[in-house]
């Protein structure tokens, strides 16, 4: 669609200094905030986000409890709305082509597991296409054989890899992720994460990670931001070749940068 | 696996209780230890039984009497389940009856036998009036309660991923309400015959509490007993219904998987 993209090439450049645009030159941008502020009641909770991302980026958001970033996903995918400020996609279809994975699997117990994933296909695709199209993203996700049982009967690695089959299963443009890998246990959890990348660099779509877990975001993202305070504490590219390995000296460093800031600076 | 375990498994066991009451029941009536005018001998029962089945009566009565269960249930049930649904569904519906219901609720129905027969007579509008009201409760609290169970955290999914309002109450609220509206349903099932026996022995012209009431006039106390364990025996086949029922659509829920 070579309007959205002008579109998108012409507000780029309109873009104020301070906002973020590197890596976004040879790319088409995704989505981008502009001075998004956020409030509930008296509680200012985002101050003034300025925020570009570039399609096809891995992002990680990260910072203390209550600092804003599940407010950040929740906006991105349509589920709050800006108290000021504005949130702009490529493309006109916004919303509708972002999913969201939350922190539990949430599956429906009484569905089986391919019926399940089907839920993702709402108003894209019905009856046995939609099929068809679930049990292939179960495949990618390993539980093609597990595709008729209770979610019930599944562990909890296996219940958030099924979360994840519904919410890719609809080729979304952006997926937000809500600390998604957060209850689950550590080997689970560099699994899922491989699994995850896995995924992305195979589908290409635009990822946006909550996390508090600072070194799952340098092993997943291309760039970190943390939020502090309702704003743009820091941000930073992760430019480490993948595949990444868990522990690398490169990413220890770039996880000890962020951690010293997150700590000195609150 | 042993054979008591196996026996058990297969629910067999529930009854090897009820046989050995009726076994010694009969061998202390032939015994001479229970007097006949105060409780007859199974064979003695049976034999009413099958007097009665012979005739016609008993078939009828129990005809009669099923009728009116079922469509006194069929009454208050659908009425209690409309009205749990939509108080659980709307605020605005919930904020204008359910403190009026709550008080209702608290009047024993049966409290109102005397005010049923000033209005309806000794005709079928009372005994179906009265089970209804009966069978409303039960079903009512439990499906409103199932709907706010509901977790809110599956219903946000849903909204997520786009299901409209048709397809997130098919498929996320009355599923997730099941369980508790059938909590509700196996309740409703025992009041509805509860309520029937009391109308039908206070005032009745046909029915199994009328068969009793009649049988009492003429000392027939056989027939007396057949009648109350006719209550017992259709009481355990609705239940087990509702149990089959339940197994059937909860097949999901992890109580109902194994065995």
């Amino acid at each position: 669609m070579p309007a959205a993209t002008l579109t998108a090439a012409r507000s780029l450049a309109a873009t104020p200094a301070h906002a973020r645009t590197i890596g976004s030159v040879e790319g088409r941008r995704a989505f981008a905030f502009k001075e998004v502020g956020k409030r509930f009641g008296d509680k200012i909770v985002l101050d003034g986000i300025s925020l570009d991302v570039r399609a096809g980026q891995f992002l990680a958001v990260i910072g203390k409890s209550g600092c804003g970033k599940s407010t950040l996903l929740r906006l991105l995918a349509g589920l709050d709305r800006p108290s000021s400020g504005s949130l702009t996609f490529s493309g006109d279809d916004g919303h509708s082509r972002t999913r969201f994975m939350f922190q539990e699997p949430r599956l429906l117990p009484w569905m089986s597991v391919v019926r399940n994933v089907e839920i993702g296909l709402t108003g894209i695709a019905g009856g046995t296409q939609a099929r068809q199209r679930a049990l292939a993203m179960l495949d990618e996700v390993g539980l093609a054989d597990r595709a008729d049982e209770w979610p019930s009967v599944l562990s909890g690695g296996q219940k958030q890899r099924v979360a994840l089959a519904r919410a890719l299963v609809g080729q979304p443009q952006i997926l937000a992720l809500d600390e998604p890998l957060g209850a689950l246990d550590a080997l689970t959890r560099i699994e899922m994460q491989q699994l995850l990348e896995r995924i992305w660099l195979d589908q290409k779509f635009t990822a946006v990670l909550v996390t508090h877990d600072v070194g799952e975001a340098v092993a997943l993202a291309d760039r970190v931001v943390v939020i502090g305070a309702g704003r743009i504490a820091l941000d930073l590219d992760v430019p480490v070749a993948r595949p990444r390995r868990h522990g690398s000296a490169e990413l220890a460093h770039i996880e000890g940068a962020i951690l010293d800031h997150l700590f000195s600076r609150v | 696996m042993s054979l008591a375990a196996r026996v058990a498994r297969n629910g067999a066991a529930g009854w090897l209780l009820p046989a050995a009451i009726i076994a010694g029941w009969e061998a202390a009536a032939r015994a001479g230890l229970i007097p006949a005018n105060v409780l007859p001998a199974p064979s003695a029962v049976a034999e009413a039984f099958w007097r009665l089945t012979l005739s016609g009566e008993l078939v009828r009565n129990i005809g009669v009497s099923t009728l009116r269960a079922l469509s006194g249930f069929a009454v208050g049930g659908s009425i209690g389940f409309a009205l749990g649904l939509a108080n659980g569904l709307s605020q605005l519906s919930r904020g204008l009856t359910d403190t009026t219901l709550q008080m209702i609720r608290n009047i024993p129905h049966l409290a109102l036998i005397p005010l049923v027969i000033l209005w309806f007579g000794i005709d079928e509008e009372a005994k179906l009036f009265l089970v209804a009201l009966g069978v409303f409760f039960p079903i009512y609290v439990n499906t409103l309660l199932g709907i706010q169970g509901v977790d809110p955290q599956l219903v946000e999914m849903g909204r997520v991923y786009g299901l409209d309002r048709r397809a997130l109450f098919f498929r996320v609220i009355l599923p997730g309400a099941l369980p508790s509206i059938f909590v509700g349903l196996r309740y409703a099932l025992g009041i509805m015959w509860l309520t029937l026996i009391v109308a039908e022995t206070i005032s009745a012209s046909s029915g199994l509490g009328y068969m009793a009431m009649q049988a009492r006039e003429f000392l027939l106390i056989d027939v007396v007993v057949l009648s109350i364990l006719i209550y017992a025996l259709l009481g355990k086949l609705a239940d087990s219904l509702a149990r089959l029922l339940e197994r059937l659509s909860l097949g999901w829920h992890p109580a109902f998987q194994k065995g």
